[in-house]
């Protein structure tokens, strides 16, 4: 049985700024468990992606008002495992599957390539998405670091 | 360390040196100030120097990717340099190495 060595929860207004703000404290918490760099670049990476997806799509049209958040929720388990679970409750994606495809965006092709769920899964050790239209997003990251 | 993005001019080659952090937020500044250098100099190649980078994403990939075709509609080659062993993996992981006009090189 795995067990729960640190937990934190954050919530974040959605917007440009905190995407870095999320890799810097994520970092911070991670660091308990030793990671090499090479891990937590990878940890950074697909919580970087993640996060602007909520910057770039769960809140549209809105410029960035006060109740768009980001929730995020971070464990360590004794097990090495680290477990990002990074939700919205914006707009939604309306097919998973869709989205979850190499170079697949709605976002405009100048600044997005459809790389990010790729990114995600490929730093990662599993990535689940779970989204309902008009409801919201999460994404749950898990990274197991070697012993 | 620089935190914001520098670009020099030399010859027909421009080198853009990339800022410490190169996320969604920070891409979009520098993909203007890009272009424009770009149309205005018409380079024959265009150096992205990543040496200065602690940290990138896609949102790097779609900089490169977007200054390639901007690129090749001049005729010019985008070279990537400088880039540490996780950002050659996501640059290779991203297939943007597959544009035609688009290497890697160490110096």
């Amino acid at each position: 049985m795995k067990r729960i060595i640190n937990e934190m929860k954050l919530r974040l207004i959605a917007r440009g700024e905190n995407e870095s703000v999320c890799r810097a404290i994520i970092s911070a918490f991670v660091a308990e468990l030793n990671p090499t760099v090479e891990e937590l670049c990878d940890i950074r990476c697909a919580v970087s992606e993640a996060v602007t997806n909520c910057v770039v799509h769960a809140y549209p049209d809105r410029g960035g008002e006060r109740r768009d958040y980001i929730y995020i929720s971070v464990r360590l388990y004794d097990t090495r495992e680290v477990s990002v679970e990074i939700s919205d409750r914006g707009v939604g994606i309306e097919n998973v599957e869709l989205a979850r495809q190499p170079s697949y965006t709605t976002g405009e092709a100048s600044e997005r390539c459809g790389m990010g769920f790729l990114v995600m899964e490929s730093f990662t050790d599993a990535m689940t998405v779970k989204s309902k239209p008009g409801r919201g997003t999460t994404v749950l990251l898990k990274k197991i670091l070697k012993p | 360390m620089q935190t914001t993005l520098k670009i020099v001019a030399n010859e027909d080659k421009l080198r853009a040196y990339l800022p410490r952090e190169l996320d969604h937020h920070a891409a979009r500044p520098i993909r203007e100030v890009l272009d424009r250098r770009l149309f205005e100099e018409k380079p024959t190649v265009l150096i992205l120097d990543f040496s200065g980078v602690e940290f990138m994403d896609s949102s790097a990939i779609a900089l490169i990717i977007g200054r390639a075709s901007a690129c090749e509609s001049l005729g010019a080659a985008v070279i990537l340099t400088g880039l540490s062993e996780h950002q050659k993996k996501l640059v290779r992981l991203s297939g943007a190495l597959r544009t035609k006009n688009v290497s890697i090189t160490e110096v």
